[in-house]
Order: structure tokens, then sequence, then C-alpha cells
């Protein structure tokens, strides 16, 4: 089985050892093939406009070929359980006919012109992109690759180009029957200028990797516990910081008094930084118990001290109204007027956090006898969080070193537009002497407690069906803070409408001949940000559920009266087509259970699921999904299959479980996994999945699991129980059902 | 203080407080780092070690109360049921982000010591204690009967 180039070595752990570009140079190198050519300063941070991002990327700063024969992709994407490193390790491995067990990959540096994601413009990942943006880009690179060892070898063997073959890694002639490895031409393939010429590329009825269920290059380190995470580095004089944050988002530090902290054995030092106090000691655990330790007056008067109950309150008088407008189709005021029938229903949606089972940390270094930062860290957003620690520092972005680690999980949690963390780490940092590397690492507390939350939301959703049962009218206000506001993606907002706010929901598939959909923008002072499938986390579950309410109110099938609705859309069609028949096939609903179905287009990829539920004292048991998925071409399906698994768990234990509070004072009731639900594997259902077969480009698969599966099971337990579920999560709705 | 611990098989002497959760000693002292934080107070099941064959949650075990015990981390973990748990982990492709891993292997090995042959609902009593936020639970349930078919060939 492959592994990753990072080394197995274990100790002592030195971060350095890890890298490909050193460890291999122990090796007798190989050759980087093919070089950067013209490099320019990693002058990173400064964020482009997505024109530019489109240019053509220097196709060569992604494959390194060694003199042992592997071959390193280099990830401009960060590896945190979606598969990038493998997903683009298969996408240069196909064009350079390379053998599976020659790969290898490893996270690229911060560099914006090599390494930006075409949808960005900076270097980061996030929106269900990886693969998206690399499909061509990877390719290319497997390409040239492959042309320069076949020119390589065509003049070594003093043959034409045109004669020679590449198969499993193996270049060859057939008339002279001589053969070489990758490896044994890499060093006279770099002597070579790279060519001219774009090669041309496989068509996808040409491919024999992608499409294939290779294994992942990450398994075994991972299933080995030798991975290596932020959390797992080690340096020497290296302090671990912990920071005691205000109670209430936006408080600031009074006063403190910290004698006691600095009792505790192990305690080295406490500093203050706009964000808290900063504990500093030998070893974790005398950093948390110095903070416990710590007694502090906050000033939290401009802090942001309503609670969750009082910002309700707010959004939902806020929906009474319509928004500026996101989508106007036809005159539905007057078509709900004229309804036959009409529904009429509020939803509301808590604040979430993404709690990724590996905390934030970073480790930091500011040396001591240069410019040098190096930081290690998870990095969401690598160039960006780059030039914030740069700006730290006060110095120049291309002086900041980023070591991209393994992550243990995100969901959206380590891409933060202002860097936030990796400024308070390199702040951290910055307060102790140069030359102690700093491992500032938050809690479980911290994480819960910290904000960034999925926004609070609410949507008032008015329908009318005519007297033949036919949908005329769609009304529906959505209310909630702004992700992009205020952060480097502002420009995402164009006429007072923010697209991650109402995405899912402004572009409604369905043919409704009157539809409205507005936005109000509320400001808090809660941080919040993108969560696992972002708007689509509301507006899947508002559409879906409402709809299945509207054709069982004109009664129609729940998957007929789809399609009727979806004659424009043939991708939705065919999924919601799949997953039924996928649910049929596996036999008659059994007498004490019912099913859902919900469909819902997200980040390119089009998802249809249906769940089969009972009810169990009261609350939902979900015992099979089915789901169906058109992703384009699948380059892994089986990583595809466990996107859409991890995507439904994680998706299924929000809307039933989690939500964030904001208690009197503003101060976050939950703390850790005890009051902030996970999903257990108890309550995980069996999935099955299945691929649409496709040729068209390939779409996100990160995220597009996890919004049909909350409406899939709202729409099943409706029909079970006769409980509409409209505020989430499901816990709290049941429980207030029983108490009224 | 110094406290001697039997790690791996070997022992190991750490000057370090009594009440010190185990799970920060592995770590911070002993550079084991497969035994992962996740939240502290034993509801994540990330830091699972075995004491005495029995999966224990490193992060509220303190380390003065184990002294003399054996303890085992994923570094030292061998066997014919390890084996066939990490084989069956490598076959299905269980990971996706790892972290929760190295302690979901420790639980798994835990639950086919005590019972050879788990239905669903040993696993689910086995396996409720640790927490996968990638979910990737479908897996580790038939990594699981994966690996009891393996080890029930060997017999
Ligand atoms: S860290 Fe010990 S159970 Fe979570
Ligand atoms: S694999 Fe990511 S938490 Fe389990």
């Amino acid at each position: 089985m492959s592994q990753q180039a990072t080394s197995h070595d274990k100790k002592p752990i030195k971060p350095e050892r890890r890298r490909f570009l050193q460890s291999s140079a122990g090796l007798l190198i190989g050759v980087y093939l093919p070089v950067f050519a013209n490099q320019k300063s990693g002058a990173a941070a400064v964020m482009q406009t997505p024109s530019e991002a489109g240019a053509t990327l220097s196709p060569n700063a992604f494959v390194r070929i060694a003199e042992d024969n592997t071959v390193t992709i280099l990830s401009k994407h960060i590896e945190f359980g979606q598969g990038p490193f493998t997903g683009l390790a298969t996408l240069a491995a196909e064009e350079m006919g390379a053998d599976w067990s020659q790969m290898r990959a490893a996270h690229a540096p911060a560099n914006v012109e090599h390494y930006k994601n075409l949808a960005f413009g900076v270097q980061g990942t996030g929106g269900s992109t990886a693969i998206a943006n690399s499909y061509h880009q990877m390719r290319r690179a497997g390409a040239t690759a492959r042309a320069m060892l076949v020119s390589a070898a065509a003049t070594r063997w003093k043959v034409p180009d045109t004669e020679i073959t590449v198969n499993n890694g193996i270049i060859s002639h057939k008339n002279s029957g001589k053969q070489a490895s990758f490896g044994e031409l890499a060093a006279s393939a770099a002597e070579l200028p790279a060519p001219n010429n774009e090669p041309a590329l496989k068509k996808p009825s040409e491919f024999k990797l992608i499409g294939t269920d290779l294994p992942k290059l990450d398994t075994t380190e991972k299933t080995l516990g030798q991975a290596q995470f932020t959390l797992d580095i080690y340096q020497e004089n290296m302090l671990t910081a912990v920071v005691a944050h205000p109670p209430a988002f936006g408080g600031i530090v009074n006063s403190f008094d910290d004698s006691a902290a600095r009792k505790i054995p192990g305690v080295v030092d406490i500093k203050k930084i706009p964000q808290g106090i900063v504990v500093y000691a030998k070893n974790t655990y005398a950093a948390i118990k110095g903070r416990d330790a710590l007694k502090i007056n906050w000033d939290t008067s401009q802090a942001e001290t309503r609670s969750s109950k009082t910002l309700f309150k707010l959004h939902r008088d806020a929906a009474q109204k319509p928004g500026a407008n996101a989508t106007s189709n036809g005159d539905t005021d007057k078509a709900l007027q004229d309804a036959a029938k009409t529904l009429e229903l509020e939803y509301s949606f808590p604040y979430l956090a993404h709690a990724p089972m590996e905390t934030l940390d970073a480790v930091i270094l500011a040396h001591n006898d240069s410019d040098k930062i190096e930081a290690w860290l998870g990095s969401q957003l690598q160039t960006v969080d780059q030039g914030a620690i740069a700006q730290v520092f006060n110095t120049k972005p291309e002086n900041v070193i980023i070591h991209t680690q393994l992550a243990g999980g995100s969901f959206g949690r380590r891409a933060q537009p202002d860097s936030g963390f990796a400024v308070e780490a390199a702040l951290a940092t910055k307060a102790v002497s140069r030359g102690t590397p700093v491992k500032l690492i938050w809690t479980r507390e911290d994480d819960i407690k910290g904000g960034r939350y999925r926004p609070m939301v609410f949507h008032k959703l008015r329908g009318g069906i005519d007297n033949k049962g036919n949908i005329i009218g769609w009304q529906q206000t959505i209310v909630t803070q702004s992700i992009v506001a205020g952060s480097p993606f502002e420009g995402m907002i164009q006429n007072g409408i923010d697209p991650t706010s109402v995405e899912g929901a402004s572009d409604l598939p369905y043919t409704i001949p009157n539809l409205d959909v507005s936005l109000h923008s509320m400001q808090t002072k809660v941080p919040v940000l993108w969560w696992r499938s972002v708007g689509h986390t509301h507006t899947a579950y508002t559409v879906e559920t409402f709809i299945d309410m509207l054709l069982e109110l004109a009664d129609k099938n729940p998957v007929e009266g789809r399609l009727e609705l979806l004659k424009k859309h043939p991708r939705e069609s065919h999924v919601l087509r799949t997953a039924a028949r996928m649910a049929k096939n596996a036999g008659p609903t059994p007498q004490d259970r019912a099913r859902g179905i919900a469909v819902h287009k997200s980040f390119g990829s089009f998802v249809a699921q249906i769940a089969e539920i009972s009810n169990e004292n009261g609350f939902p048991k979900v015992h099979r999904v089915w789901c169906a998925v058109d992703c384009g071409i699948a380059v892994n399906p089986n990583v595809i299959k466990a996107q859409m698994e991890g995507g439904i768990g994680y998706g299924l234990g929000a809307i039933l479980f989690d939500e964030i509070t904001l208690g009197e004072n503003g101060t976050v009731i939950q703390s850790n996994f005890d009051t902030y639900r996970s999903l257990r594997i108890n309550e995980m259902p069996d999935i099955e999945v299945e691929i649409i077969k496709s040729d068209i480009d390939p779409t996100g698969v990160g995220e597009p699991g996890t919004p049909p599966i909350g409406p899939a099971v709202a729409n099943a337990w409706r029909r079970l129980t006769g409980q509409k579920i409209t505020h989430l999560p499901f816990i709290s709705s049941v429980q207030q059902m029983e108490t009224a | 203080m110094a406290v001697t611990l039997t790690i791996n098989g070997e022992s190991k002497t750490v000057n370090a407080e009594d009440d010190t959760p185990l799970l920060w000693v592995l770590r911070d002292e002993l550079n084991l780092t497969g035994t992962k934080y996740g939240c502290g107070i034993a509801q994540c099941g990330a830091c699972t070690v075995h004491v005495n064959n029995l999966p224990r949650r490193s992060c509220v075990t303190p380390i003065k109360s184990i002294e003399g015990m054996q303890i085992t981390t994923i570094e030292g973990l061998d066997g014919p049921v390890a084996e066939a748990v990490q084989a069956a982990w490598q076959k299905i492709d269980v990971p996706q982000c790892g972290f929760c891993q190295t302690g979901q292997v420790m639980s798994a090995v835990g639950l086919l010591n005590s019972i050879r042959k788990p239905d669903d609902a040993d696993i689910d009593n086995g396996m409720t204690g640790n927490i996968c936020r990638c979910a990737t639970y479908v897996r580790i349930r038939n990594a699981i009967h994966d690996a009891a078919g393996i080890l029930e060939k060997q017999k």
C-alpha cells in the first residue's frame, strides 16, 4: 500500500524531517521535475480578483520525481479527510502513466502564484473545490512531466518520441525493447527545457486510474497512529500555550491576577494579548491548570451580551416583511391570494459549532538569527494566514514559511478569512522572546465556545396551490448574518445579497410561476463562518421540507410530484429517480417505519437521499439512507462514497442534536461533547451510495452529502408522526412538543 | 514527582505531578503522539489506550493511579487481533481526517479481545464512546466485522 512522502521515523519528531523536499535530499535526490521557474516572492497575502485568479498557472509546480522512482505530488489543498492527496495524485498519475504504488503526496508551500485555488484567487481549500479546480491543472502537470520523461528517453535511446509508450510507471520503446523507470530518467529529463506546447490530455474513455477505487495515500499512516498532525509537533525549548478567552464575544481584559497561576509547577510565563491572557508552560497540563487558576476581570461593555432568545426574536421580527430581493418571478402576492390552499411556516436554525476532532492548534517559531518566521498549522487559507502572520511580526509575507499540516477535520473551521486563530497564535509567539517555539492549543472548551459558528437563521415561507394541485406561488424570506461581510470575501455581496445566505433557495430548481426569495442580513458580534455546505445547511432543509408539504397538500407523490417540477433539470431528476429506485429495490417500507426524500444541488453536485426511520420513544431513529450522487466524473468512487457517508453523518448529528446557545450576558452555554452532542456509531444509519455515470468535469463532494439528510429525515418523521419539525435541532423541538 | 509507568512493555520514570492525566505524559513527556486529545473529559475516545488490556480514556486517568499496570498505546499495539484490525482498517480505507482513528483502533482491538465475533449491538456497545466527527462509522463497523472474519480464519 502506498504511503505519504512523509517519513515514518518517529523520534524525536522534528517537523523538518517529514517534509519531502528535505527528507528526499538525503536520498541523493533526484530531480525536482520540473523546477520552479522564475518563482516570485511568496507575496501572497494580497487577495486577487476572481478574473486574475483564473490566469494560467505555471504548470510545473506540482510533480516531483525522485531517483528512487517515487513520484510526489505537491498538494496545494490541505488534507483533512476529504481526500485531496489521493484525488490530486490520481489526476497527475493518470496523465503521467504512473503506477499507483509509486505515488506520494505532500502539502505544497504557501505560494499564491503557483498554488492559488483557481476558484478563489488565494491558496485555500473550501467550497468543495479541490478536485474541481485542479482537474485540468493536475492532469496538465502530469502530462508535462510525462512529455519530459518521454523526450529524455527518446534522446537517450535515439528514437523518435512518438514510438515511446508509458504504462504503469514504465517508459518503453517497443522495437528496441528498451525500458526505463521514471526515476532512471528523471535526471536527464530535468536538463531538458519544459515543453512549449501544452501536452494533449487523455479522453475520459482512455482513463485507467481515474474512476477506480485506488487505495488512499494516507490510510496506512493514519491507521498505525503515525500520521503527524500539528498537535504532534514537539520542538526543543517549545512552550505550550493556552489562552483564557472572554466570556462573551467582544469582551476584553480589564485586569487580572496571575499569582496563583504562576505557582502551578510547569507554568513558565503569563502574558496579556488582545485576545485574552496567555499561559505558557512546559507541558499542556500545566498550561491548562495555570489558566484555571487565573483570576480575570473582564470588560464586556462592548461585547455581544444578547442571548440566543433575544437574537432569535429579532430575526423572527425581521422575517415578517420581505427583505432585499434575491429572486423574483411573476406576482407572488397575487398568486398566494388566489390560491385554493396555502401553507405558511416559520423555521429556525441555531448557531452550530464545527467541532472538528482536532481542535485549533499551531506551532510558530520566530527565528532569533533572522527575520524568518515558521508556522506549522492546519492552514486552510495558506496565503491569507501567511500575510496575517507577517503583519503581526511586521515583516514581509515571504519571510513567513507556512508548513501546512494534516489536520484532524475542519468542516470550514480552519478557513478563517481574517486568520483570527493564526493571528492569536502569532501574537502569543511574539509575546515571548524570539527563538522560542510556541505551540498554541485551543482546548475543546475553547473550540465549542469560541464562535465562528454557522450563523443563526430564520426562514418564513408561504406557498399556495391552485384547485388542480399546481404549486402557483412561493415566497421565502431568509434572515441571517452575512458570513462574508467585513471579510476579504466581502466583494461577493451584490445588491445587498450575500450569496452564501441564500444559495439553495434563490436558485430553486422547481418550476413555480410566482416566486420571491428575499434576505435580511442581521448584525451581531457573534463571529460566524462557513460550516460544511454553508447556506445549504438551512436552505435545503426549508426548501425540501416545504415542497414535500405542498405536494402532500396537493395529494401528490413526493417523487413524481418533484419530477413534474424538475423538467428543466435533468441531473436533479436523475439522482431523484435513482435514489427512488434504490429504495424500491430494497423492498417495501417495514410497517413501523417511514421514508422521506430530499434532493439538493450544491457546489455543482446533485444529491438525492431517502431516509428510512422509525419512532423510538418519540425520537427518530434513522435506519437506512439511500444516496444517489452526480458529481461529474468520479475520480475516486470510494472517496466519493466516503464523503457521502461522512456528510450524512455530520449533517444528521447536527439536525438531531446540536445547537450553540447564548445565555444571558451572551455566554455560550455548551462547552464540550457532553453538551454539544456528536453523532455516535449507534446512531449512524446504513448507507448505500450510487454514483451517476458522467463525463462532465468533476464537481464537489466534501459538502454536497450534508444538505439533503436533514429534510429527508424530517419528511420521513412528518409522514410517520404528523409532526412538522421546523425549529432545529430535532431534540429541542420534540421536547417542546412533549411539554406543550 | 517521579512516577514509574510500564508503557509498551518498558518501564519509564517521568517527572510529573501525580494527578497529571496519562494522555499528557504520553504526549508531552514520552513523545508517544499516536494517542490524541479530543475532549479531555472522557467523551470522545480519541485518547484511548489499554491498561491491563482493557480500553481506558487516558485523558482522565491520573498517572499515579496506574503505577505498576501494563499500559499499551497505539505505538506498542501488536498481536493477531491488532494486526487483523489494522489490516481491515486499511482494506476498507476507514480513516478520513484520521485524528480519531488511533482511538477507534484501540477500542476495536479491546472489543475483539473480549468478544471474538461481535454483532452490530456489540459493536454499538463497544464503540459508542469513540466519536468520529468525520462519521466514518459505517466503515468502522464493516472493518470490525472484517477483522473478526480474519481472526476466525486463523483458528
Ligand atoms: S480526549 Fe479522552 S475521551 Fe476525549
Ligand atoms: S476520521 Fe476524522 S474524526 Fe474520525
